[in-house]
């Protein structure tokens, strides 16, 4: 574990609170069928660690354009009221997250925030309550490049568009720097696959929750 | 010659052309062989760790398992991208027993954590640092700033790359090409990375602070080492422009493109003449 252990952390994590176990373990702090337990279940992150400190927020490149800072939707989660929970499930911030890991690089008590946002983006694409804002864009444009590999094995620019322009409906954004991109050599016409297709098709079956 | 593995990802066989060609002719020219990952495949970039954690997971290890059948002892991953799900993917997979054998079955391929993962900065140091001296034929008189984003430097507990909030690796190659990197505040900012399409005005902003910074402290370039932050630092400028309200003109150049300069490689060979913003050699060379 000694590798875990930030060097940079203003406070040694591990004279507070136990520190959390990796994965498949739930917290001793919060009921099961809250937010904050599935996560520490599922991706162990243990939201009880965090004390609000607030320097995840201070640091996030994104805090200005997001409905709730990360320091707030650790107390959303600490306080497992359900309601807490549907607003975080339907948040803008969770798309937003560009998963810079500014924050857990600077925070004391080592919470993996970013590994939080993914857990809360999947529950939330689960439980069919993602941003309707998020879902036109951000989850169209990931959605899309995932279409992409699954067919090819590999991205390829011109798919990744057309598929996302179908899915967000937005037909004339970017096609301003296409023309350029094209002169300057960077659109390939022809997508580069991988020739083991059934490979990757194999994964994606395996892994489709 | 040195035989080594090399994951180009998809940036660098499309948008980022210029990335893959520095690479190639800088390995050439110290006596570098790289070849590819066979049959590689996508790393799954943030879409996948966004929507689907086993897939995330799986996409990197195949390209793993990939290098370990080829024999491939060490792999250059020039993207800073790719070579953070890559070295996230085989930190996790070896700290869980179980997360491992159910990946293993996914992909179908054994793994092995014996498949060192390289940087760019780390390929250069490796390899390239130590002739520099002897190579470099057109040093560099500018100042410029170097830019390592977010991908290269964190998570610290899993890369273990060079200090993670004042970085000095690039910096430090960047003085032996002749330049002199500035001191400043936004060498491990976000510059908004995959938000690019999906909302493009945020990266405009993220990536025009970048910009503004660099250029009002007096920098020649950004030097850059990932193929998310050039694209939005260069393709992504006249929007950043628009946000900044003035015409900024400071060029980015990936660190492998700055190295083929310095050694007298010219526009085809770096990749330059593929930038959006002009670079301008006679502007940033010792004359
Ligand atoms: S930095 Fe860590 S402890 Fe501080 S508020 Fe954020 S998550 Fe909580
Ligand atoms: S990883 Fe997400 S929450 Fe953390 S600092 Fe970056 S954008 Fe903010």
């Amino acid at each position: 574990m000694s590798r875990n252990i930030n060097p940079h952390a203003t406070v040694d994590p591990e004279c507070l609170t136990p520190a959390p176990e990796p994965h498949g373990r739930h917290s001793a702090h919060f009921s099961a069928s809250s937010l904050a337990s599935q996560a520490s279940a599922t991706v162990g992150v243990d939201s009880a660690r965090c004390y609000q400190c607030g320097k995840c927020s201070a640091g996030c490149p994104l805090a200005d354009e997001m409905d709730f800072t990360s320091s707030a939707v650790l107390r959303m989660l600490q306080t497992e009221d359900p309601a807490a929970d549907r607003e975080l499930l339907t948040s803008q911030t969770i798309w937003l997250c560009a998963s810079c890991e500014m924050c857990i690089s600077r925070c004391p008590m080592q919470v993996d925030i970013p590994k939080l946002m993914d857990f809360l983006r999947q529950r939330s694409l689960y439980e069919g309550l993602a941003n309707r804002d998020a879902r036109r864009n951000i989850v169209a444009f990931h959605r899309s490049f995932l279409d992409v590999i699954r067919l090819t094995g590999r991205s390829y620019e011109i798919g990744l568009v057309v598929d996302y322009k179908v899915r967000s409906g937005k037909l004339l954004q970017d096609l301003t720097v296409a023309p350029a991109m094209f002169l300057k050599g960077k659109l390939a016409l022809i997508p580069e696959m991988v020739r083991d297709r059934r490979g990757i098709k194999r994964i994606f079956k395996k892994t489709d929750e | 010659m040195n035989k080594l593995g090399f994951y180009p990802g998809c940036s660098l066989e499309g948008t980022s052309r210029e990335y893959a060609e520095s690479v190639l002719a800088t390995a050439e020219l110290f006596g570098v062989e790289l070849a590819q990952v066979p049959d590689w495949n996508c790393c799954g970039a943030t879409a996948a760790h966004n929507l689907n954690r086993a897939l995330s997971l799986a996409l990197p290890a195949r390209i793993l398992a990939k290098a370990l059948d080829a024999g491939m002892k060490e792999i250059v991953v020039p993207c800073a991208a790719c070579y953070n799900r890559l070295s996230v993917t085989q930190h996790e997979l070896f700290l869980d027993e179980k997360l491992r054998r159910e990946t293993e079955e996914a992909v179908g391929l054994p793994l092995s954590d014996k498949v060192e993962i390289l940087n760019v900065v780390q390929f250069v140091e490796r390899y390239i640092e130590g002739q520099l001296p002897e190579k470099v034929t057109q040093p560099f008189g500018s100042d410029v700033a170097c830019y390592y984003g977010c991908l290269l430097v964190r998570p610290h507990d899993v890369l273990q790359f060079d200090r993670q909030e004042d970085p000095q690796a690039m910096d430090r190659v960047m003085r032996l090409l002749g330049a002199n990197p500035i001191d400043w505040p936004f060498k491990t900012e976000c510059c908004g990375a995959s938000l690019s399409i999906g909302r493009t005005e945020l990266v405009a902003k993220l990536s025009g602070r970048i910009v503004r910074e660099a250029e009002e402290r007096g920098a020649g370039a950004i030097i850059v080492g990932c193929p998310m932050c050039h694209s939005n630092l260069d393709m992504r400028r006249p929007q950043i422009n628009k946000y900044l309200g003035a015409r900024s003109k400071i060029p980015t150049l990936y660190l492998t493109q700055a190295i083929a300069l310095a050694c007298g490689l010219d526009k085809k060979q770096s990749g330059t003449r593929r930038n959006f913003v002009k670079v301008d050699w006679n502007a940033l060379r010792n004359s």
